[in-house]
């Protein structure tokens, strides 16, 4: 389906890396004014279409036109400069530097002499910003800015350098509803002013609430592209996945099997009146023993800290965690691992793969003092700790001795599961196990988690994606504030109660 | 472990020529270049194969070694100890002032020092929060002060036991050879076999990660700095007992650059995550060699530090990009 | 770092606690109220610390330092570190004194064309290969000292400067203030506009504050980079020029870890080696901190010079830690 007058388009562009065509032969247009969605599994090439359109990457073969004509953009700086701008998911601005001087890099305004003229400058930071919806004190480091303005702040800058084509990877993934909804109108005014915009999410309601059309990657490959209107839900799912759509409609969108394993157990773990100031305002919390527990709210509710306070990574001013009814001194994380609770955290690269390890290494990481005698590591201990995990998880790798940096998300997602489940945990805490992984890999992920609490394991899980928190979890806390806005359970947990329960008190 | 380290090291995403070339060098450079300028020694050089000149080429080298191996661990957590070259010379001033009490009580004086000095860097590092290299840069500035207004100079002595540390042989080999040997194998099993050793890489690695994952962080850290501490006294000690004499002024300046020169030629990245022993070792000998081979033919001790910038620009450049 | 970026603190969106805002201050401003300290301690305590001709003399002896500091200023800020410009320094002075048999011309343009071509090399290496500015530096000290060895007969040749108009430039004085000082002063003022005031000095910060966001942004890193290092290196080799005017000769053991001094320099005016932050205002006050506590451990009897770099270690320990504890507490690798 041809755009009529595209403003920018990519025709037969192949790129090649070592071992995988990124993109093969892909044609993709982008008409002025359109709100154009890119989808696609990870892997699918997105980011790599992304990077060629914006002159990170070079192509192998094809050829990129913007407004009809060639372009050789050999770096972002050239495309940007022809007024194409990428926001990244990561707010790529300078946090140390002031939310006025981002604004303005490489555009500042000029007073005598040709010197930069700082009053200037804040004041119009200021009036723009305000046209955003956003009052910061413009003088501020931007990283002390939260993570919505500071993408509000991206945004500004790329429009302000008269941007003709907006690109946003994931640009809500870290943004409130409020927040969102800023953005979207955002968007609308762009799209108002003949821009056009390329978004990227794996939020498929944001999509058909903004997107005109939409075009489908998967492997490298375009298996579609048209009017996003005309295009089921489902359907789009399959086409992301390439399974058929009996299949998705069968089996649902998460892989959770969703039933009862609760047993009339008492609690293993108890958390309660954890407090700490700005952050956790005396959240409570119990963990029956293969039970999987949803913990819901915003960005910012305190669900990733709640998971840490428990886990003793995040000091606490008060209050108690408890396993099988023992305290567990706070504050430390190597009391928590003793006795028996581990936290996946969210952000795995950062926090959780050792990336130059093996994967034999990195599995065993946490366990090594078992698998010593005197300080002295055991190899064959950890070769059979090793080997099962790997079965079990069915970790796809070279080997055990490849590096843990060198695999997908989905496979180091299993390899930090499989850290902890050789610790042979009794209560898991799990933050966003499935962000940010291919489809196939999340629901391996899923029925993992589900296998574990059948066998008895007490499972937190912290997921913002709604549906995977009422498919997975037997019972729903939902935070706000730092607070316990509601718990729900049996048939109450659902999208809906759960966003009333998120929204509650918040207008007072 | 040897099996599966050696399945990581080979290049799992189909090596291309180039990339796979470079590899190897990083890996292997250091004793290819050894090996040639061994050969070249062998065949060109008069009286390099003489068991005199090896003696006197591994007697020279220990000091950087022993320095070296503590600074391949601190490297290894993704840190550096500038401190290494100052400690060498406050264990240089500790043992003239307590040789008086003997050799022994001075050497352990001296080794003493270096783990205090070291602690002061691994407190800093690990529980202040303070970049390791200002952290060891100030301990640089301000130990070598303390080790001269320790001892404001010179000093020489006739201490018989430490002289014949210095200058005794066992079986043909120096002992200050045997001691290197002995920590080199020691530091070897600490990297490979220790939870110690893993958990120092995993460190390097990834430190938020192995937070996480209970690892005792702030306790590796200030233990590695310990030794690296403890390493550069011994060093120091050995140095001093060969010279005869404690030199707080020049003993030690400037190892901590020539420390670092062999842990990265060695194939050790400066950006953690792993430590090469045995390479740091080469990379050791390497620069050794170099130097020997410039003096035996006659050519000035600048080209030295040209090659050995050339050299070190070399590996560095190969480590680069293979994250 | 990265976690600080990802990740605010909810309390980071609230106004800054005192403790931060003690942070920035003491980060600003530290060195200034300590170097104010001990002028009033000086004053108090040694007769002859106040003379015109002690305080001429400490200014003098200070910019030097303060020359190179400046340039390694630029370099931190950008996320940098320069590691050469000790051996820049003795290479600077043996060249000026070497060319100044052919006037004072020579003698300054030929320091500042071999250093600024080692500081355009190392910076090209740095912003082309990525490689660490640790390592590059680290060789560029290596080659640097190399060359200035080879020149002078392995260190034997002491080069004597022959031209009256340049051994005046280091030699001269006005109020007993020697004229190294005021050239320091007008390298400040132009440095400091240029770090302030224009899209380069914007860059500086923003390269050291995420390299990757600030390429994005359209900086262009590698040539702000290449500059950075050309600059360290030409201040490097003016101060060498500049001392060897006043010493009449290219002396070659001077320098020796120099570069460590103008680190601490740096690091005492609340510049972070994590780059994005800093200014040369800090840097100034910490040069001639560091000359005031050299000039008073010297006014002390019994006190050997040596104690002067237990002071030095100390301190540069006592301001790392008062950074970490009053303004760290965002940066915690938590």
């Amino acid at each position: 389906m041809p755009v009529s007058d595209p403003v920018l388009e990519a025709v037969g562009a192949l790129k090649v890396f070592p071992g995988v065509t990124a993109l093969d032969h892909i044609s993709f247009a982008l008409g002025q004014g359109e709100v154009h969605a890119l989808v696609g599994e990870n892997g699918a090439g997105k980011s790599t279409l992304i990077k060629v359109l914006t002159g990170v990457y070079r192509l192998d073969a094809g050829e990129v036109r913007y407004r009809g004509e060639r372009m050789d953009f050999t770096s972002p700086l050239q495309a940007q400069r022809a007024g194409i701008a990428t926001i990244y998911q990561e707010v790529n601005l300078v946090p140390q530097m002031s939310v006025a001087r981002n604004l303005f890099l490489g555009r500042e305004p000029r007073g005598r002499l040709g010197l930069i003229d700082f009053a200037e400058m804040r004041r119009r930071a200021s009036e723009i910003l305000h046209g955003y919806g956003i009052r910061p004190d413009v003088r501020r480091p931007l990283g002390s800015l939260g993570l919505g303005s500071q993408q509000m702040v991206a945004l500004a800058r790329a429009v302000q350098a008269d941007a003709q084509v907006v690109i946003m990877d994931e640009p809500t993934s870290s943004l409130e509803p409020r927040e969102v909804d800023r953005l979207f109108h955002t968007i609308a005014d762009l799209k108002a002013q003949g821009r056009s915009v390329i978004y990227v999410s794996h939020r498929l309601e944001e999509l058909y609430r903004i997107c005109d059309h939409v075009t489908v990657l998967r492997d490298g490959r375009l298996v579609h592209t048209g009017p996003l209107a005309e295009l089921e839900r489902l359907r789009l799912i399959s086409l992301m996945l390439g399974r058929d759509l009996q299949q998705v409609a069968s089996e649902g969108l998460t892989r959770f099997g969703g039933r009862d394993h609760a047993r009339d157990a008492p609690a293993v773990l108890s958390a309660t009146g954890l407090d700490r100031e700005h952050v956790l305002n005396g959240v409570s919390l119990a963990l029956r023993p293969g039970e999987i527990v949803g913990l819901g709210g915003l960005l910012g509710s305190g669900r990733s800290e709640t998971a840490k306070a428990i886990a003793g990574a995040l000091p606490l001013d008060s209050g108690q965690v408890t396993v099988e009814g023992r305290a567990v001194p706070s504050g430390s994380v190597g009391a928590a691992i003793r006795a028996g609770i581990n936290l996946l955290p969210e952000d795995r690269k950062a926090e959780g793969i050792v990336p130059t390890l093996s994967v034999r290494e990195n599995i065993v990481l946490a366990a090594l003092p078992r698998l010593s005698r005197a300080g002295i590591v055991s190899e064959a201990a950890v070769d059979r700790v090793v080997e099962t995990f790997m079965s079990r998880l069915r970790i796809k790798a070279a080997g055990p001795g490849q590096r843990a940096g060198e695999l997908s998300g989905g496979n180091q997602q299993k390899v930090l599961l499989a850290r902890w489940l050789a610790m042979n945990p009794k209560v898991l805490l799990l933050d966003e196990p499935t962000r940010g992984i291919d489809v196939g890999a999340k629901a391996e992920v899923q029925a993992l988690i589900d296998d574990l609490a059948a066998e008895g394991l007490a499972v937190l899980l912290i997921s913002s994606d709604l549906e995977e928190l009422v498919e997975g979890s037997e019972r729903v806390v939902v935070l706000r504030d730092g607070a316990v806005a509601g718990e729900l359970s049996g048939d109450d947990v659902t999208e809906e109660k759960i966003m009333a329960a998120i929204a509650g008190k918040s207008d007072d | 472990m040897t099996e599966t380290t050696v399945v990581t090291d080979a290049p799992s995403k189909g090596p291309s020529g180039r990339a796979g070339t470079i590899a190897w060098l990083q890996r292997y450079g250091v004793y290819a270049a050894v090996a040639t300028l061994f050969v070249f020694n062998a065949a060109f050089t008069p009286h390099f194969l003489a068991a005199d000149n090896f003696r006197t080429q591994l007697v020279q080298v220990t000091p950087i070694v022993i320095v070296a191996l503590g600074m391949a661990l601190v490297i290894g957590t993704e840190g550096i100890d500038l401190s290494v070259g100052s400690v060498m010379a406050l264990a240089a001033s500790l043992t003239a002032l307590y040789l008086g009490y003997g050799a022994p009580a001075a050497i352990a004086m001296a080794i003493a020092g270096g783990a205090l000095v070291g602690a002061a860097a691994g407190a800093l590092v690990a529980v202040v929060g303070v970049q390791p290299i200002v952290a060891t840069l100030a301990l640089l500035v301000g130990v070598r002060g303390l080790a001269n207004v320790l001892l404001p100079q010179l000093r020489e002595f006739s201490n018989p036991t430490l002289v014949a540390l210095g200058s005794d042989s066992v079986a043909g080999v120096p002992i200050v050879v045997l001691v290197a040997v002995a920590l080199i194998v020691a530091v070897a099993f600490l990297v490979r076999r220790t939870t110690f050793g893993r958990q120092l890489v995993a460190i390097g690695g990834n430190r938020a990660a192995s937070r996480l994952a209970g690892l005792p962080v702030r306790r590796v850290l200030l233990s590695v700095y310990v030794l690296s501490g403890v390493l550069a006294a011994i060093a120091g000690t050995l140095a001093t007992s060969r010279l005869q004499a404690s030199d707080p002024t020049s003993l030690g300046l400037f190892m901590e650059l020539s420390a670092i020169t062999a842990v990265v030629v060695g194939g050790t990245p400066l950006t953690g995550g792993r430590v090469r022993v045995l390479g740091t070792v080469m990379g050791a000998l390497l620069m050794q060699l170099l130097q020997a081979t410039l003096i035996k033919h006659n050519l000035p001790q600048s080209w030295t530090q040209m090659a050995q910038a050339a050299i070190i620009l070399a590996a560095v450049y190969a480590a680069r990009e293979r994250r | 770092m990265t976690t600080q970026t990802a990740r605010p603190a909810p309390s980071a969106t609230s106004a800054p606690t005192s403790r931060e805002r003690a942070g920035r201050l003491f980060q600003r401003h530290g060195a200034l109220v300590v170097l104010g300290a001990l002028l009033v301690v000086g004053t108090l305590g040694f007769d002859a610390f106040t003379t015109p001709a002690n305080l001429g003399n400490i200014a003098t002896a200070s910019s030097f330092l303060a020359i190179i500091a400046i340039g390694m200023t630029f370099v931190v800020i950008s996320g940098g570190i320069d590691l050469s410009v000790g051996s820049l320094f003795v290479l600077g002075g043996v060249l000026a004194a070497y060319g100044s048999r052919h006037g004072a011309v020579v003698a300054l343009a030929l320091p500042l064309a071999v250093c600024g071509a080692f500081g355009l090399v190392q910076g090209l290496i740095i912003a082309r290969t990525r490689m660490a500015p640790f390592i590059v530096t680290l060789t560029g000290l290596l080659g640097a000292r190399g060359l200035m060895l080879s020149m002078t007969d392995e260190g034997a040749t002491t080069y004597l400067v022959e031209d009256k108009v340049f051994a005046g430039i280091g030699q001269g004085a006005l109020f007993e203030i020697g004229y190294p000082f005021f050239i320091m002063l007008v390298i400040l003022a132009a440095a400091a506009i240029l770090l302030q005031r224009t899209g380069f000095g914007q860059n500086v910060y923003a390269i050291g504050g995420n390299e990757d966001a600030a390429a994005l942004m359209g900086v262009p890193v590698a040539r702000t980079k290449i500059m950075v290092y050309l600059m360290s290196g030409l201040l490097a080799g003016l101060a060498g020029a500049l001392n060897a005017a006043r010493l009449s000769s290219g002396v070659t053991i001077l320098g020796i870890g120099l570069e460590l001094d103008v680190i601490a320099a740096v690091v005492i005016g609340g510049t972070l080696l994590t780059g994005g932050a800093g200014g040369l205002g800090g840097t100034i006050a910490g040069a001639l901190l560091l000359g005031v506590i050299q000039n008073l451990i010297n006014q002390i009897p019994g006190l050997s010079s040596s104690f002067q770099q237990v002071v030095s270690g100390a301190f540069l320990a006592i301001v790392v830690i008062t950074h970490r504890v009053l303004g760290g507490i965002r940066q915690q690798d938590t």
